[in-house]
């Protein structure tokens, strides 16, 4: 019996307009547009829905969870964040006392 | 980058395998810390075979749980009943494919699951394997047994492995519904007439038992858990589960003036807050997970035909996905 491990989609769902494309699982399906049949049956059956995507699990490319040390900062990199200035309070002290 | 081949790490997973001792100490310090295993990490064999074995087993419980329920689908005494009770039927079906699929990725395959489950070689709950002789006993399955079910859900979605707690964590909110609806049908049949109450008694009577031992064995018989427990793939106990539910439920129940079975002597310890009771025979448990209860046979039956009747749905789909000509239904199921 092997009549029933389709291939795998992993599955988008979008609750509103507007809002992204949230990934929340994933189902077996012959093809695209039956897997988009599974996933709205699955996925969709009592939250609100506009939009589901399906992607085959085989196109995805990802990082290695063991090379997660990519994604660290090997210097201080507060200069990209906007709590990495003090700038409010030199702006106070050249008269703007207005929201920056 | 690598392609998302979830189910391939395992390097050195088994105890005696060159540095298996460094990696399982980084991986019981990560969980320790209160980090989620991702597929594709490394993770000791055992860990991979318990989730897997749990996981097939809860999978399998959602399928045959909508056994007793799909059965009295066209019994339900109402339209709003049967409409509640379609839907409930099929969040369990659903349930049991988002669990195989969270068992997948781990490296055994929906196929071999079902297929061992079919052929009476894999578990499922205690509950299911004893029938539903009457509309109360639907209404007991899905307020206690479904009660009983979050308790020990809401803890596993709390686990260490990420897909299983991501699948609980959606099954726990549709199950939601399940046990406000099961609560609803029981109030109406504890405040309805005698008929109905001495209905709804009867089942409770039937069901204490399979109740009282669905949490699993005693902490004192119970092999898995310690070593589950380090793991994080269990939080709590059996007992600790078991007591959770007895002291929110048994209060309900008793409020809607249901009693248990006098046999089991359930007593409130004040000093230790925990209900004592006549120890279940464990050993009745064993062997009606092993497919000996009363409706096993049945219910294994039931599946199968179920698996068989659907396999032209199936062949029809791959048939058409493939570009090949679909079949016709045979002739049994166009009825």
């Amino acid at each position: 019996m092997t009549d029933t491990q389709w291939p795998i989609y992993e599955v988008f769902h979008q609750s509103a307009r507007g809002e992204p494309h949230v990934h929340v699982g994933s189902v077996h399906a012959p093809d695209g547009d039956m897997a988009v049949l599974m996933a709205k049956e699955q996925f969709a059956r009592r939250q609100a829905c506009v939009n589901l995507w399906v992607v085959p699990m085989e196109a995805i490319v990802s990082t290695p969870y063991e090379d997660a040390d990519m994604f660290e900062h090997g210097t201080d990199k507060s200069y990209r964040e906007a709590f990495g200035y003090e700038t409010t309070k030199r702006a106070k002290a050249v008269g703007d006392t207005a929201d920056i | 980058m690598v392609a998302f081949h979830p189910n391939e790490n395992r390097l050195n997973d088994k105890p005696g395998d060159p540095g298996y001792e460094e990696n399982l100490a980084a991986f019981e310090a990560r969980i320790a810390r209160g980090d989620k295993v991702e597929p594709g990490d490394w993770m000791p064999d055992g860990y991979r075979q318990q989730l897997i074995r749990l996981i097939h087993v809860h999978a399998n419980s959602e399928i045959c749980g909508a056994l007793p329920e799909g059965t009295w689908i066209p019994h339900a005494p109402s339209l709003k009943r049967k409409l509640a009770l379609v839907a409930k039927v099929q969040d369990e079906v659903g349930h049991g494919q988002l669990l195989y699929r969270a068992a997948e990725t781990l490296g055994k395959s929906r196929e071999e699951m079902i297929d061992e489950l079919i052929e009476g070689k894999a578990k499922y709950s205690n509950v299911f394997h004893y029938p539903a002789e009457t509309w109360a006993d639907v209404c007991v399955i899905a307020w206690l047994i479904d009660a009983a079910a979050i308790v020990n859900q809401r803890m596993m979605a709390e686990g260490s492995y990420g897909p299983y707690a991501r699948a609980l964590k959606r099954i726990c909110y549709e199950e939601a519904f399940h046990l406000t609806h099961g609560y609803d049908m029981c109030i109406s049949l504890a405040t309805g007439s005698k008929f109905q109450r001495d209905m709804l008694q009867a089942a409770i009577n039937r069901w204490w038992k399979p109740i009282m031992m669905f949490h699993g064995p005693s902490d004192k018989e119970s092999k898995h858990t310690e070593q589950l427990m380090r793991w994080g793939i269990k939080l709590r106990t059996n007992d600790e589960q078991r007591q959770e539910f007895l002291k929110k439920y048994l209060p309900k129940m008793f409020n809607l003036g249901l009693t248990v079975p006098a046999e089991w002597n359930m007593k409130f310890d004040e000093s230790t807050k925990t209900w004592t009771y006549t120890e279940p025979d464990w050993s009745e448990f064993v062997s009606v997970v092993r497919g000996n209860g009363p409706v096993s046979a049945n219910r294994l039956e039931t599946r199968r035909l179920s698996h068989e009747q659907g396999r032209w749905v199936r062949e029809a789909l791959s048939a058409a996905a493939g570009g090949r000509p679909v079949p016709m239904p045979p002739a049994e199921a166009a009825v």
